[in-house]
């Protein structure tokens, strides 16, 4: 459905996309996964047509969207990151100017828009005006505006960051449902968790560069028999890793917060002697917790980004949200 | 047909919440109210100057009543981003563009409408020739409309938009012969009151509205004409180099 070739694209002789090979199937749900600054947001501009490529071809459902962004933009449905609807026009109005544009005659997107305002929890905040709803509101709002002429490709920036746990729950379960109705979807992402609970595939896109794609079987495959402890101590515990290293040779150490040890073997992880050590070297264990592998440390082995470490990136900049 | 609905659609919701607010409508009525009282006060003659004022007020209030929308409805929605759902519409931008301002020049033309109803209120107003009154009307509103939008997608910023817009409409005012003749301006000055489009705007006006005229009508409904497409496929340019950049 969608064929992406060396796409390209600089600000200010920065490259924030390098040359980026994608595809997406017909009926598939990508996930777009990255830190912030990673890319993202300008892959999307470029395919749906806000931002222009200096290098590489688009094609979307055999439609040369390099030559003529516009030729395929009736088949889109785009939810940016940022709610970009009227503030001064209320949740109805929006929707049914929103399918307006896309030719819908009167009678028709009165009745989705409703049927929408409804699907998604907001029927009675339906004349009440956008700028007055909350921020998962607005989201699903949003979301209800890049759907309602029944796009066959869906875009999501970011659809869960900066929302109310509760909202973002209910924003994964309207993508859901929509990947089950058979919409094509792109979406990005910095929550490892959002991807991995969502997407039929993944791409880890890191500096405007795509370092791996692949299903989320494949690339869970390598961890699914790896073994993860966590280890939180009362003090930190940097230089002590390369002794541990030396002591259990067949166990790989990370350090992850100053207080923060993870753990990787093949093998099942036997607690007592690690601690034991540890403990010897003046530092006191006060957690340890086993983790199920995830896409989590499958991202973190290739990409040598922490989950947090993105999260943190991101929460600065405003927005609650999380994947829960 | 698809396209009609959305460009429809895009003007109505411009009338709606930009056009037919209070503030506007007031606006489109002192305005023209207050340059009338000015010029009298100003020049100290009384009623029967009105046909010679009528022109040049007509002309002020289509301009102000154009230019001053653009910022909000071009600058101001593409600063808030909702214009990106616009330029994700699948309309041409040439459409799009032209349903964004159809608005604004309707607007310009209901504005011209209040002046003239209330010099014909008034009394003492003769030789109106409508059809090209009209004409006139139309093509000053495009053109400045047209003008209007040209800032607005020159700037990011609506302050920009409105600071750049006065530093146009204020001398144009002087500039274009609206109060008094262009012959009467300094000589180095004349030449560039001919760059400016209200310049033919006026006089094509003065024309329609039983006044005397200096430039051959057909010759100021072609400029008026060019410089609204000029400034049409430049404001077109802006947009597709710097918002879809
Ligand atoms: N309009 C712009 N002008 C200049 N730099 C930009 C612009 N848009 C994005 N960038 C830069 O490009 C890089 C990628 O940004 P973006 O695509 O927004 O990343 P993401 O969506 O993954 O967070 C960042 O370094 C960002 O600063
Ligand atoms: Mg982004």
């Amino acid at each position: 459905m969608i064929e992406v070739r060396g796409l390209t694209k600089s600000f200010d002789g920065v490259r924030a996309v390098a040359g980026i090979d994608l595809t997406v199937d017909r009926g598939e749900l990508m996930g777009l996964l990255g830190p912030n600054g990673a890319g993202k947001t300008t892959t999307l501009n470029m395919l749906t047509g806000l931002a222009r490529p200096e290098a590489g071809t688009i094609r979307v459902a055999g439609i040369d969207c390099t030559r003529d962004p516009k030729a395929a933009q009736h088949l889109f449905g785009v939810v940016p990151d940022d709610s970009n609807l009227y503030p001064e026009l209320t949740g109805l109005d929006n929707l049914t100017f929103c399918a307006s544009l896309y030719g819908m005659g009167r009678a028709e997107r009165t009745e989705r828009a409703r049927l929408l305002l409804e699907e998604f929890g907001l029927g009675d905040a339906a004349h009440r005006k956008f700028g007055g709803y909350s921020r998962g509101m607005k989201r699903r709002l949003t979301i209800a505006a890049g759907i309602i002429h029944r796009p066959a490709v869906l875009f999501l920036d970011e659809p869960t960051t900066g929302i109310d746990v509760a909202s973002a729950r209910q924003v994964r379960q309207l993508v859901r449902d929509l990947h089950r109705g058979g919409t094509t979807i792109l979406l990005t992402t910095h929550y490892i968790e959002e991807a991995e609970r969502l997407c039929d595939r993944v791409a880890f896109m890191v500096e405007g560069r795509i370092v791996t794609v692949d299903t989320l079987e494949n690339l869970l495959s390598p961890v699914s028999d790896t073994h993860v402890l966590v280890l939180v101590t009362a003090d930190p515990t940097t230089g002590l890793t390369p002794e541990l290293e030396r002591l259990f040779p067949h166990l790989r150490f990370e350090v992850v917060g100053a207080r923060e040890i993870r753990v990787e073997s093949r093998q099942p992880i036997a607690v007592g002697p690690l601690i034991r050590e540890i403990e010897e070297r003046g530092a006191t264990v006060m957690e340890a917790r086993r983790e199920r592998p995830s896409l989590e440390s499958v991202f973190v082995r290739i990409t040598g980004i922490h989950a947090d470490q993105m999260k943190r990136e991101k929460e600065r900049k405003g927005g609650g949200g999380g994947a829960s | 047909m698809k396209a009609l609905t959305a460009m429809c659609s895009i003007m109505a919701k411009d009338m709606r919440t930009y056009y037919l607010k209070p503030p506007n409508i007031s606006w489109g009525i002192i305005f023209p109210l207050a340059w009338t009282g000015m010029f009298f006060v100003k020049t100290g003659t009384g009623l029967e100057s009105l046909q010679g004022v009528l022109p040049g007020v007509v002309a002020v209030a289509v301009l102000f009543g154009t230019t001053s929308m653009l910022a909000v409805t071009v600058t101001f929605e593409k600063k808030g981003r909702s214009f990106e759902r616009l330029l994700l519409a699948p309309i041409s931008l040439e459409l799009l563009m032209l349903a964004k301002t159809l608005g604004a020049i309707i607007f310009g033309i209901a504005n011209a409408l209040v002046p003239v109803a209330i010099a014909l209120g008034i009394g003492g107003i003769e030789g109106i020739a409508w059809g090209p009154a009209l004409g006139a009307v139309t093509l000053t509103s495009i053109a400045s409309t047209f003008l209007g939008l040209f800032i607005a997608v020159s700037v990011s910023e609506v302050f920009e938009a409105q600071t750049f817009s006065n530093f146009f409409r204020f001398p144009m005012i002087f500039l274009c012969g609206l109060f008094f003749p262009v012959s009467q301006l300094p000589l180095v000055l004349q030449p560039l009151s001919y760059v400016l489009p209200l310049t033919y705007a006026a006089d094509l006006l003065r024309y329609s509205l039983g006044s005397e005229n200096v430039l051959a009508p057909g010759l100021s409904f072609a400029m008026l004409g060019m410089f609204g497409a000029l400034l049409f496929a430049g404001s077109l340019h802006c947009v597709r180099r710097r918002w879809i950049a």
